[in-house]
């Protein structure tokens, strides 16, 4: 046994050690530690990856003194390497970003709260990437929770807790049905591990009995794992949550903790329930017309929104439904496209949140289209990372956003029920993204009237003495989540050829 | 019909109660409603666990008496997940309890529809 393989239980044990050590650190110091973790944690995840390419194969990583059906175990392929290492290159950028807004909007003696909730965040979503026990999934998401929770929470000003208990209250309906829908399966099948879950579930559907319960259990599941990321009709939580916290909040909230959950899901259908049953249910159609409604009525919102933030949350719930669309297609090409977008998504969501707090800074802190005019001209690199990130969500060439488009078109193409509205809905999908980020774009990229802006301006700048010293953080994790999303955009091969052995390894 | 309900008497309690914690969760305007609702619906699922588990004339698993053979216990997995439920359904009630103590001292009110016109109004008096 090669040393690597050890690596995502060691990933997820530092990630939740050093939660607990940053628990007696001062604030600054708690920082630190985060993003030491997180760098290895995302080295190690990344060991992992090229272990399992080199060797072509997945493998499991007993937990415990018991064997298979009885104990807990790890398991890691190609697809989960990349999925962790792009969440914790992701997730490195996001806090590094928002690192002085995070400073002067957490009350200092609770800064090391915030870092230690980041740190079990990271160590859940590692979990729900790595584990191949339904229980420990549960358990997991629960942990994600509450450290998401604690996330919205954490700024205790304006909205930030009547959001709180929205999102709590949403994601216990999602956990709930979670939880009767696992119970239910280990009813039926008598396991909780995957893969022997997985041979029960084929024993019982060559016997064809159970028809109802598994549709139950596939239905409640499903549901429930949807609620929690935000689906279209499940996505009233998403606006505030998003539009409300602080900005490493948001980024990691949208670009990683509804992704976990969807990656969760697409694990439990190729793992558990067996992809011939779910694309043979009907379900699989229900999710795909929640994402294509997600896909038109996101962007109708966020049309009508006036604040940048929420204008930004509400385009999640359109490419969440994007994501979900891909799933519902039923075929692989579709599941394919669906990761790459939760990828891109996870990218340029924290691009976008990131790049916003640039553009917030020079605008004394204010969120709204009015303040921001001319922004970019004040803060130049941000302005150019918002529009990257922008093109990048519209579909624009040489981005990710357009690579991902590429594959949800070309994978409905072959499927020949849902081609029509996919292509349809795809087209008019991304004529209202243009509509909106274009409009922000270019109310960023325009002059101010008068010359009113620069005395009070500058002097809402100096109350914020952070953002001139160390703003080099921001501009670095600008800078990489662009260049990421031009490495997705022009050399998506290897990417997608990852996806789709890590798919092919899922069985 | 009716037969194979009351032989699955427990799993079909634990259903009924898990629809009314569930709809409780969701419609219910109060919080602390809310938050039984919550604690109905994951105690259904235990309940539903702990029956699935029982098999009919067995014991715990504690060995007693000196008996080792596995068929005089019932399953354990289920009521270790159900501690395991039990440990996470108590840390979720805390801290909802614990916002529902912080949004009351915010607005004075435990009506959810309430706080959020409430927080609504206050974020335009910003703006």
């Amino acid at each position: 046994m090669s040393i690597v393989q050890n690596f995502p239980f060691f990933s997820i044990i530092l990630a939740m050690f050093s939660g607990i050590v940053s628990s007696i650190l001062p604030g600054k110091r708690a920082r630190n530690v985060s993003l030491i973790m997180i760098a290895a944690t995302t080295a190690l995840s990344f060991a992992v990856l090229c272990f399992c390419i080199r060797t072509g194969e997945s493998y499991t990583y007993m937990m415990g003194h018991f064997p298979a059906p009885w104990g807990n175990e790890i398991r890691a392929g190609v697809l989960e390497g990349l999925t962790a290492s792009m969440f914790g290159v992701v997730m490195f950028l996001s806090v590094l970003g928002g690192v002085n807004y995070t400073a002067s909007d957490v009350e200092r003696s609770k800064l090391n709260l915030f870092y230690i909730m980041i740190d079990l965040m990271l160590s859940s979503l590692l979990a729900l990437v790595y584990t191949n026990d339904l229980f420990t999934a549960y358990v997991f998401v629960e942990i994600n929770t509450i450290a998401g929770c604690g996330l919205i929470m954490i700024r205790q000003k304006r909205k930030s807790m009547s959001a709180a208990i929205r999102y709590m209250i949403m994601s216990q309906l999602g956990s709930g049905l979670f939880l009767i829908g696992l119970s239910m399966l280990y009813d039926v099948t008598g396991h909780l591990l995957m893969s022997p879950a997985r041979e029960s579930v084929a024993r019982i559907m060559a016997g064809e009995s159970y028809v109802i319960p598994m549709l139950v259990i596939l239905a409640v599941i499903s549901v429930g794992l949807a609620i929690k990321s935000g689906l279209y009709p499940f996505h009233y939580w998403i606006p505030d949550t998003y539009g409300y916290a602080t900005p490493t909040a948001s980024a990691v909230l949208s670009g990683l903790v509804s992704k976990g959950y969807i990656f969760l899901l697409i694990k439990i259908f190729y793992r558990v329930l067996g992809e011939n049953f779910v694309i043979g249910s009907h379900l699989i159609n229900v999710l795909y017309c929640f994402g294509v409604a997600g896909m038109v009525m996101g962007s109708v919102h966020a049309i009508a929104e006036k604040d940048a933030r929420r204008m930004i949350a509400y385009s999640s719930v359109a490419q969440i439904g994007y994501i979900y669309m891909g799933i519902g297609l039923g075929t692989e090409q579709g599941m394919v496209a669906a990761v790459f977008h939760i990828f891109t998504h996870s990218i340029t969501k924290a691009l976008l949140f990131i790049s916003a707090v640039g553009l917030y800074e020079v605008s004394g802190g204010r969120t709204d289209y009015h303040s921001l005019r001319g922004a970019a001209y004040r803060n130049s690199l941000a302005g150019i990372g918002f529009a990257v990130g922008s093109l990048s969500m519209v579909g624009f060439p040489m981005l990710s956003g357009f690579i991902s488009k590429l594959l949800f078109a070309a994978s409905a193409l072959r499927c020949p029920g849902k081609m029509l509205p996919t292509i349809i809905v795809l087209a008019v999908s991304t004529t209202l993204n243009a509509v909106y980020f274009l409009r922000l774009v270019i109310t960023l990229y325009s002059r101010q009237q008068g010359s009113e802006k620069d005395p009070e301006g500058e002097a809402k700048e100096r109350k914020r003495p952070a953002s001139g010293k160390s703003s080099w953080m921001l501009r670095l994790s600008i800078l990489c989540l662009i260049g990421l999303n031009l490495f997705l955009g022009l050399m998506s091969r290897p990417v997608i050829q990852a996806i789709t052995d890590g798919l092919a390894m899922f069985d | 019909m009716t037969r194979l309900l009351s032989v699955n008497m427990e799993a079909t309690v634990a259903v009924i109660l898990f629809g009314v914690g569930f709809t409780m969760l969701l419609l219910h305007r109060n919080l602390i409603k809310k938050i039984m609702g919550m604690n109905i619906m994951d105690t259904a699922v235990y309940l539903f666990l702990a029956a699935k588990g029982y098999i009919d004339g067995r014991t715990a698993p504690i060995v007693v008496d000196g008996i080792q053979e596995t068929s005089a216990y019932i399953n354990p997995v289920p009521s270790g997940l159900v501690l395991t439920g039990i440990v996470v359904s108590v840390s979720t009630t805390a801290l909802m309890l614990a916002l529902t103590k912080r949004l009351y001292e915010q607005y004075g009110s435990l009506d959810l529809d309430e706080i959020l016109i409430l927080a609504k109004e206050e974020e335009e008096k910003r703006t």
